[in-house]
């Protein structure tokens, strides 16, 4: 039951780290435009195929890494050029939709440019020997991904905070998050800010893509989605656009994602005889062992209950943000 | 404008419109009488869409899951005995002796009942979920209505015993042709035009352009909001059911996000807030979208077809954020008016911004 319920956590804290750099991505490009950029994911996902393509392609994988980060870098850069600085200062849904088009020409490029390559829709990701199988610790068993997220997870954003608060170009980016256009009456260069916290956030896609088609072993155009629901419920329950909010967002969204998992079919978990044959009954029906089936309905679910509750974030205040 | 003129327009449209689909009915021309019922079923989920995203200014990107649930309700309620004995053999006692599959002469009043429900059902959950999701505002709402789509997956794939789960669901009686689809999409454009002129949608666009000028003079926020929402749900519901009849078998696949994009594109591009613009919208992303796939099958590059679209989806919020149409509208009126060369008047606003 320890053991158990330790696996789990370690499962969260991995889970919570990938998240996190997801989260952060969104939210530092939030703070500074406003933009909720759903495309995020689909960088991840590209990433991944670039990473795939040079790995077959017979790259040693420092080099396939090289290329996977600059080739994303440069599309994030391209989409920021192309798509969202014509539309900076738009409506908020505008800017919203904008990123949905953006991410269907990514997901729709990949598939041409794959079938082009004669690949089928689904290949399986060639990750590298060093993330593949397990650490056992004791009786619990980690495998190399998890730990490799939660390291690189917590070394970035680490880096990431020391860049934020040290450099001039990261105290920039606070200005500028603060009010872009004052910050542009100030001498700040606006349009670089804002190409490096583009660049910044495909970096970090990069990274999550890398990790999390090693965790999944497939990829596929369209896998980009799920994890940029999930990075932007963590970045809401941050309170969006903190980037501390967003580390501490993810790894609650991963913590909470565990709940219905570990919740769900308890009563035959726990060792007969433990509770009273009413109890087990009443856990059977209340938690049955289909419930983790249901785990993104119900973090959605808390994700609209945030919205309503606690548009702030966890960390900030009650009040509602109204936008006219 | 005279009242006569205020009829003779649409009447003369609704003419042109059955003399159309008789003559496409008798030509027996099975694609495009299928493109044609397509555009029907586009149109009813882009106008009903409309009405709750472009006439309120509060984003939906949930509205496809009312659709599911519409094609679910209606697929389950009309299926023959046999059939639901065979294949939704789990379902519940008190469901599982519903078919509402009768037909009086020519009209199928079982699944027009069916249609009915579903649409009544569907506006009753949005009416619980508008109530709670319209106090939102901007993107927080999109998102918020993206997460009820995903709910609505979820429950979907794992609800079994009504909906075959991630398995196909197969043998739903093709009732939807061109008449029934049609009979919806001018009820609905109808009812929504109708709206967008009455004191109820005029609230709807007070509120839209500045919340604090409507409520200072009485016009409440969430009201028209809500009432925007629970109509479009049922008409989006009702296209739920349309679509469910006509394609025959489905699975939740296809009630996701390419649909929900789809849609939004074509409302996009007809104009947030116009009717017409609405119509006109699905017309041309429809007639697209077609063309490309058919350059896409010869040319084996697929995927094109996808980045042509988006790709003029963000031209449109780049360079004409109002869409073709903004928030105006094609009537007889100002057909004729242009046409003698008078200057026309707007409703009165002028294109808002997406």
């Amino acid at each position: 039951m320890a053991n158990y319920a330790l696996q789990q956590i370690i499962n969260a804290l991995s889970a919570g780290s990938l998240y996190a750099l997801m989260a952060v991505g969104l939210a530092l490009i939030f703070s500074i435009l406003r933009l909720i950029n759903f495309a995020h994911g689909d960088l991840m996902m590209v990433a991944a195929y670039v990473a795939a393509f040079a790995l077959f392609a017979g790259l040693p994988l420092p080099a396939a890494i090289v290329t996977m980060l600059v080739a994303t870098v440069v599309i994030g850069l391209l989409m920021e050029r192309i798509a969202y600085r014509p539309i900076r200062g738009a409506p908020d849904v505008a800017m919203l939709l904008t990123s949905f088009a953006v991410g269907q020409i990514l997901q729709n490029g990949t598939l041409l440019i794959s079938r082009l390559a004669k690949q089928p829709t689904q290949i399986a990701f060639p990750a590298p020997d060093l993330l593949n199988g397990v650490v056992s610790l004791g009786a619990l068993t980690i495998s190399k991904v998890n730990l490799a997220s939660f390291v690189s997870g917590i070394v970035l954003l680490s880096l990431l905070t020391v860049f934020v608060t040290r450099t001039r170009l990261g105290l920039a980016m606070h200005a500028a998050a603060e009010d872009l256009g004052a910050a542009q009456l100030m001498g700040i260069r606006v349009n670089r800010v804002v190409a490096s916290a583009f660049a910044i956030a495909a970096a970090l896609a990069t990274v999550a893509g890398f990790l999390y088609a090693s965790q999944a072993g497939q990829i596929n155009p369209y896998l980009g989605f799920s994890p940029v629901l999930k990075a932007f419920i963590a970045a809401v329950i941050g309170g969006f656009g903190s980037i501390s909010g967003a580390v501490i967002g993810g790894y609650a969204l991963a913590f909470l994602e565990i709940i219905p998992t570990a919740l769900s079919g308890i009563a035959d978990i726990l060792p007969p005889g433990s509770v009273s044959p009413g109890v087990h009954d009443l856990l059977a029906t209340l938690l049955p062992s289909g419930l983790a089936s249901y785990r993104d309905a119900f973090v959605f679910l808390f994700l609209i209950l945030m919205l309503l509750f606690r548009p702030n974030g966890i960390l900030g205040g009650r009040a509602r943000e109204e936008t006219p | 404008m005279t009242p006569r003129r205020l009829v003779t327009g649409p009447l003369a449209g609704i003419l042109i419109l059955i003399v159309g689909l008789a003559a496409l009915d008798a030509s027996g021309l099975a694609f495009w009488q299928g493109l044609v019922i397509n555009l029907a079923i586009y149109i009813v989920l882009v106008v009903s869409l409309n009405l709750a995203s472009g006439f309120t200014g509060v984003f939906s990107l949930g509205h496809i899951g009312f659709m599911a649930l519409g094609a679910y309700i209606s697929a389950i309620l009309t299926l023959p005995l046999r059939e639901k004995g065979e294949y939704l053999a789990d379902l519940p006692t008190w469901l599982a002796g519903v078919h509402l599959d009768q037909m009086v002469g020519p009209i199928p009043i079982g699944w027009l009942a069916a249609t009915l429900m579903a649409g009544c059902l569907v506006a009753l959950l949005a009416l619980g979920v508008g109530a709670v999701l319209m106090r939102l505002s901007g993107h927080f709402v999109a998102v918020a209505t993206l997460g009820f789509l995903v709910m609505v997956r979820v429950i979907l794939f794992n609800a079994d015993g009504f909906t075959r789960g991630s398995r196909t669901f197969t043998n739903v009686t093709p009732y939807t042709n061109l008449w029934w689809a049609w009979a919806c999409a001018v009820l609905t454009v109808y009812v929504v035009w109708r709206l967008k002129r009455s004191p109820y949608g005029r609230a709807m666009f007070a509120q839209r352009r500045d919340r604090w000028a409507a409520q200072s003079i009485g016009i409440s926020v969430l009201r028209p909001r809500l009432l925007a929402f629970v109509i479009s749900a049922f008409f989006t519901a009702i296209a739920g059911s349309l679509y469910a009849h006509f394609i025959t078998s489905f699975s939740p696949t296809v009630f996701y996000f390419d649909l929900t994009f789809r849609v939004i594109t074509m409302l996009v591009i007809g104009g947030l807030g116009s009717v017409s613009g609405s119509v006109i919208g699905a017309g041309v992303v429809l007639a697209v979208a077609e063309g490309l796939r058919r350059v896409e099958d010869a040319t084996l590059l697929y995927g094109l077809s996808g980045i042509l679209l988006a790709a003029f989806f963000i031209v449109v919020i780049i360079r004409r954020p109002g869409g073709i149409m903004g928030q105006r509208e094609i009537s007889f009126g100002n057909l004729v008016a242009r046409f003698r060369r008078v200057p026309v008047s707007g409703p009165g606003e002028p294109p808002g911004a997406a």
